[in-house]
């Protein structure tokens, strides 16, 4: 294939994208009604003009007419003639024709007429073409109006107005219509050229960035010129799109390599068990047996991760079906600090509540309650802990010493649930008097599989928090950690819920 | 009891079709969601275990079916999708309880037990007995050898819950969802300190001890054999 050929087939290629843009599509349509609507306009125009002024030159040649009927009956034909050369010297003259019964010149400034004309009576509905006398060249013909009116004696007078003026008027008209239609179209040729190369060039460049984002470049966005049109605003919410995209994404892989690295152990664990105790040679019954309770065991264990784990990606991908309604936190709070307390009480620990009804926020129950139980869950085993160790670390140090110790020591591991309203929102917070969180820890605690314990000899997945953090997230509500002096307070803020007014009757 | 397991993994229903059997009950098998309507449609089973996703036809739907055509037996469903809205559709499918994979053998046979023994229609007693101990439930009253026992408001319902299934096993699970209306797994034994809680107050100082501890399943309200 030669390079021309090529050439055009890209040009045509190009053309028929043009073509099919909806800028052209709309350019067309547009010009097509416009197009309409001027020729319509024109031809009114013309014609209305046409007739207005058709019956203006008939009464203006009509009053004449009757002038020179006046004078021919005062004064005869030879008056009628005397008048008649007279006006046809003037310039501008109108036209004038005297004939006698046969047809014959008498007077005017005529020189010839179709013979049909004379034999008509009054207006005559069309244009006439004649000679003037006294032209030089004495073939060039004009356009005219003309009546034609009988007087006694078989005598015709023909008076008529050249409508050269007419004519003119309305050929300048007609040029002025195809010219302005050929700039018209031309225009619009232009137009469509223009928005068209503009609209394709953006999309272009759209595409672009959307293919390099489809190959995995899912850091990439799409261009935002300084225009502020209607691709910058479609591609800010497609960026914005693309950012929430890219946060899924970025969270399942870390999820999938918190997975690798926290569940391939356990299982490796599992694995391991079970072979040596298939590859013993004396194992009994009673070693199947414990091998078994304990694969069972660690198995349960497993699931319980992965069953956390994807209740968080669950959570954390907001999906629109988790329901939300109307509920009282405080009610909520109050359920788990009931649920929680005996448990509390068994590992001598205080749990305490101030969490009084009717504190509405728009949320799930079933998250809600799970994220407060995962935070009383936790500030339990941390506090529990907490002071159970520090209780016994003064045992190295002497008597005297001890006693003061004992005074500022913590004698119980206290958590405390409280749910407040203020200024439209409602705070949700669990304290204790545990190890507190060292201020640089306190956004990492809340992702996945982070625990500050490194030994990792203390019980948990690692996950409790990070759903509290997904069920916060999907309630947009927010989190704050801050030192209870000693220990953690972990505040959930919600946005308190619109007043129900069907509900608030029905109370 | 006579019981239909519509599952499609073959290998899984196996085991479940043994432990049914060792447990006394008569199992039929169906591989596939067709198969399970045309069994379900002709027989009369006591209970039903149906698969949520089968193949040719949707587990769901079946259920649906059934309970449109008039057939009232007690559905346990079993999926892998365990959120708080799959629970409420296979519920609203017609399902009567619902259990997410892997569940424990003990669980599911816990279930279908209780799930039967429902819809028996000695439902609506005010009292409930087993040996000297008494519950009134408009009363909200609880008495032991005529002595009267004073329960926290949660503790009375718990006490409702076992004795309304007194001689089967309950498991904590099951206690979760049926007193707190939880579907969480609360990742420590709460349960348990509730029940010591409760055993505390009905049981100490009176013979026999009726609230036991299954080991590997959780517990049962019931006069020792």
């Amino acid at each position: 294939m030669s390079l021309e050929v090529k050439k055009s087939i890209v040009a045509i290629n190009s053309l028929n994208k043009i073509m099919r843009t909806t800028a052209f599509k709309l350019s067309a349509i547009y010009l097509i009604i416009f197009s309409i609507f001027a020729t319509f306009l024109i031809v009114y125009i013309a014609f209305n003009t046409q007739v207005l002024m058709t019956r203006q030159l008939n009464a203006t040649i009509q009053l004449e007419v009757r002038g020179l009927v006046e004078r021919y009956r005062a004064g005869g034909l030879s008056e009628l003639v005397k008048v008649i050369e007279d006006r046809s010297r003037r310039p501008g003259a109108s036209l004038y024709l005297v004939t006698d019964f046969r047809g014959h010149y008498v007077a005017g400034n005529v020189a010839a007429l179709p013979k049909w004309v004379m034999e008509k009576r009054g207006a005559v509905d069309q244009a006439v073409i004649y000679q003037r006398l006294g032209d030089v060249d004495q073939r060039k013909q004009y356009k005219a109006v003309v009546n034609v009116y009988e007087t006694f004696g078989g005598y015709r007078l023909l008076v008529g107005r050249d409508i050269g003026e007419r004519e003119t008027f309305r050929e300048v008209v007609e040029q002025a219509f195809i010219v302005s239609g050929i700039l018209l179209v031309f225009l619009a040729l232009l137009a469509w050229l223009f928005v068209s190369r503009k609209v394709l060039n953006r999309i272009d460049m759209i595409a672009v960035a959307s293919r390099h984002i489809i190959a995995g470049q899912l850091d990439e966005r799409l261009p935002v010129t300084q225009a502020g049109d209607e691709f910058d605003r479609l591609s800010d919410s497609l960026n914005v799109m693309l950012s929430r995209i890219e946060g899924l994404m970025h969270g399942l892989k870390e999820v999938s390599d918190n997975i690798a690295h926290d569940l391939k152990t356990p299982l490796t664990r599992l694995r391991n068990r079970v072979e040596v105790t298939l590859a013993s040679e004396e194992a009994d019954s009673q070693t199947y047996r414990q091998a078994l309770e304990q694969t069972l065991e660690e198995s349960e264990t497993l699931i319980r991760t992965f069953d956390a784990l994807l209740r968080i990606a669950r959570v954390e991908a907001k999906s629109t079906q988790i329901e939300k309604i109307k509920l009282d936190i405080g009610a909520i709070a109050a359920d788990m600090a009931e649920l929680y307390e005996p448990v509390a009480e068994d590992e001598g620990a205080l749990l305490t509540w101030d969490a009084p009804a009717s504190q509405y926020i728009d949320g799930n129950r079933e998250l809600l309650s799970q994220a407060i139980a995962n935070l009383i869950d936790n500030a339990l085993k941390y506090a529990v802990r907490h002071v159970s160790e520090q209780r016994q670390a003064p045992d190295v140090k002497d008597q005297d010493q001890e006693q003061t110790a004992e005074a500022s020591l913590p004698k119980q591991a206290k958590i405390h649930i409280s749910v407040m309203s203020q200024a439209g929102q409602v705070t949700l917070s669990v304290s204790d008097n545990g190890p507190g969180i060292p201020k640089q820890d306190r956004q990492r605690v809340l992702q996945r599989f982070i625990r500050l314990d490194k030994s990792r000899n203390q019980p948990g997945s690692g996950l409790g928090l990070s759903l509290v953090n997904a069920v916060a997230s999907l309630h947009e509500a927010n989190i704050q950690l801050d030192d209870n002096e000693p220990g953690l307070i972990f505040s959930i803020s919600f946005a308190q819920a619109l007043p129900d007014q069907q509900q608030e009757q029905d109370s | 009891m006579h019981i239909l397991i519509i599952e499609d993994d073959t290998e899984a229903a196996a085991y479940l079709v043994k432990g049914l059997k060792e447990a006394g009950h008569a199992c039929d098998h169906a591989a596939d969601g067709d198969e399970g309507y045309k069994l379900a449609a002709s027989h009369s089973y006591d209970v039903m275990i149906v698969d949520r996703m089968l193949p040719k036809r949707d587990g769901l739907s079946i259920i649906e079916q059934r309970r449109t055509e008039g057939d009232e037996t007690p559905v346990l469903i079993l999926s892998a999708l365990g959120e708080v809205d799959d629970r409420v559709t296979g519920l609203r499918a017609g399902g009567d309880d619902y259990l997410t994979k892997p569940y424990a053998f003990s669980e599911l046979l816990a279930r279908i037990e209780v799930m039967a023994r429902r819809r028996s229609p000695s439902e609506v007693t005010t009292t409930y007995r087993l040996a000297d101990l008494e519950l009134d439930r408009l009363a909200h009253t609880v008495k032991r050898a005529g002595e009267q026992i004073i329960l926290q408001p949660r503790e009375f319902r718990l006490l409702e819950y076992l004795m309304k299934n007194a001689g089967q096993v309950v498991t904590r699970t099951m206690l979760l969802e049926n007193v707190w209306d939880y579907h969480f797994d609360p990742q420590t034994n709460v349960i348990d300190v509730h029940i010591s809680r409760l055993r505390a107050k009905i049981d100490k100082g009176f013979e026999p001890a009726l609230l036991q501890t299954i080991r590997g399943s959780g517990y049962s309200l019931r006069e020792p054999d």
